[in-house]
């Protein structure tokens, strides 16, 4: 009997929802902001699923209904993942220890 | 590319996001975090152009478009200002869920290049993850947009309630339940349509009943169902990259809905099914009234803390309405000059999300060990000489310890009122947003300051 491959995405889905919990839970609450921005900037790496339905089909014809959708999604994700990591990196900049000499 | 090196670089940038998480234990770690989440994405999107191996038009399209987004959004995040950071982030939620449905519906139109089978005869399984993808995109979507506009402002932050509100709640998610079902038994386009526009109307409905000071809880609930939404459309696309990072995302999200909700000592349904400081401020508004306060001014204010040996700062959202944060930075500053040792303290919900306080405080440049969690500073307070309390009420009232019919009984709250003096900086004697009067406004120990944050925190400095 062969297992269906939707177990193993299954069990790679549940086991990553045990490292985020750990994960998460081991960053400290100062930086509870730049984690909202960092995981909006991650999760869109949704833009792997517009880029295929973007590019996808006939050269001919790349403006296909799907194809469209496509390409809104990646504008869309690209905002997020533009905007998200560089908010986080700004904001990341700003944490500083007390300076020595004080 | 094969399919099998395609998947391992999948699994090497889930990886890289989970580094990236992990980095945000210490300030020192998370820069490179951030870097490891860049890389992780870089080779996410690379590997997915190369194992297309489509050159031509289409190419040209997709890295214009790209270049538009990112311009668009790196321009968002130079100009943004940090007070907004709230509704920035809720608007970046909004988008992740509309792409999500996007995503979704060129699937649905286009199975055969996600291998999913054919329009009209699409695999079940697919069918489902894909409507789920949808349906959760569709509502952190429409969520989203709801709970930016009454973070802008655009939108009155108190409760949208009517009647029957639950009960539409409920069968519209009944319908939805069973839209899926009759969507895989007839594959009829249509009724993915009509899921997508229920859903649309779902996130809406959902989030207008919440006010303000929930805002917390929402915005890392919509993070959360951003993560859930990402996963459905990995498990469409059998990518594992999504797959992790929606995993972690969901996760991430619901820990931090939950510290929220301890943070006021309500439980996620309370917060959801929402109404709360609606029903609240008409019943106890009356009883208090015409009690003595102690009215002090600048001058009084800068007396006190200059001959304080601590003071702690109490900072909330109303540091962050007046933008008070710089002020307040350099009244500090004078304050050690005059040999004073001060710290911050913050509630866990103060602001409008999670950290929203210690991010204004490092852009004002205060150092991050002077900032302490609630529950790393509350013993302090006894032996510390004043609290000044810029823009909060509700987490220092201290009806929450006495008072069991208080709607906010049970909630960890900064034990201001164990300070030899409190310096209260407010606009008005107006109760916070719980609708309840704050006992502390009337204690002998506690002066007044009637005045914006910012103009009265300025003053201050210069009387030092």
């Amino acid at each position: 009997m062969e297992i269906d491959p939707f177990i193993f995405r299954l069990s790679i889905f549940i086991l990553a929802i045990f490292v985020g919990y750990y994960v998460v839970w081991s960053v400290t609450p100062s930086l509870h902001t730049p984690l909202m921005s960092v995981t909006n900037a991650i999760s869109s790496v949704i833009i792997v699923g517009a880029i295929v339905a973007a590019l996808a089909g006939d050269n001919n014809k790349i403006f296909d209904t799907s194809n469209i959708f496509g390409f809104l999604a990646i504008i869309l994700a690209a905002v997020n993942i533009f905007g998200g990591f560089l908010v986080t990196h700004r904001m990341l900049a700003m944490y500083k220890k007390k300076r020595k000499d004080k | 590319m094969s399919a099998n090196l395609l998947a391992i670089f999948y699994l090497v940038s889930g990886v890289l996001f989970i580094l990236a998480l992990r980095g945000l234990s210490s300030p020192e770690t998370s820069r490179r975090g951030n870097f490891y989440g860049i890389i992780g994405m870089a080779i996410a999107i690379g590997v997915t152009i190369l194992s297309i191996g489509n050159f031509s038009t289409g190419f040209v399209f997709l890295l214009v478009f790209l270049l538009i987004g990112g311009s668009i959004g790196a321009f968002i995040a130079f100009k943004i200002p940090m007070t907004a950071m709230p509704e920035l982030v809720a608007g970046f939620h909004s988008l992740v869920g509309l792409a999500a449905v996007f995503v979704a519906i060129s699937a649905f139109l286009n199975p055969e290049v996600f291998n999913l089978g054919f329009p009209g005869n699409i695999k079940i399984a697919s069918l489902i993850e894909m409507s789920l993808g949808a349906a959760i995109g569709a509502i952190t979507f429409t969520g989203s947009v709801i709970a930016f506009l009454k973070l802008r402002g655009l939108m009155s932050g108190s409760p949208i309630t009517f009647l029957g509100q639950h009960f539409i709640n409920l069968a519209l998610g009944v319908i939805l339940i069973g839209l899926v079902i009759y969507l895989c038994n007839t594959q009829k386009e249509y009724l993915f349509w009509s899921l997508i526009a229920i859903s649309f109307l779902v996130g809406v409905l959902l989030i207008i009943p919440i006010g303000g000071a929930d805002m917390p809880v929402v915005i890392s609930m919509l993070n959360s169902y951003s993560g859930w939404a990402a996963a459905g459309i990995g498990f469409t696309l059998e990518n594992s990259a999504l797959i992790i990072t929606g995993a972690l995302v969901g996760s991430s999200g619901a820990i931090l809905s939950y510290i929220m909700c301890k943070g006021m000592n309500r439980s996620f349904f309370n917060v959801i099914l929402g109404g709360w400081g609606a029903t609240e401020d008409s019943s106890k508004s009356v009883s208090k009234e015409q009690k003595p306060v102690k009215n002090g001014n600048a001058d009084d204010a800068a007396f006190l803390m200059k001959n304080a040996s601590s003071v702690i700062i109490v900072p909330g959202y109303g540091m962050a309405v007046a933008q008070a944060q710089h002020a307040l930075r350099e009244m500090v500053d004078s304050l050690k000059k005059n040999g004073v040792k001060v710290s911050y303290a913050i509630h866990p919900v103060a602001g409008r999300m999670p950290g929203h306080m210690n991010v204004l405080l490092a852009e004002a440049n205060v150092p991050y060990d002077e900032v302490f969690e609630l529950e790393d500073i509350n013993n302090d307070f006894a032996n510390c000489d004043v609290a000044y309390v810029i823009g909060a009420n509700d987490v220092t009232n201290p009806v929450a310890k006495t008072d069991p019919q208080s709607p906010i009984y049970g909630m960890p709250i900064l034990d201001v009122e164990k300070s030899k003096s409190v310096l209260f900086v407010k606009r008005s004697l107006s109760p916070g947003y719980a609708g309840i009067d704050n006992d502390l406004f009337y204690r002998e120990n506690t002066l007044m300051l009637f005045a914006d944050a910012k103009k009265m925190t300025e003053e201050i400095t210069k009387s030092l």
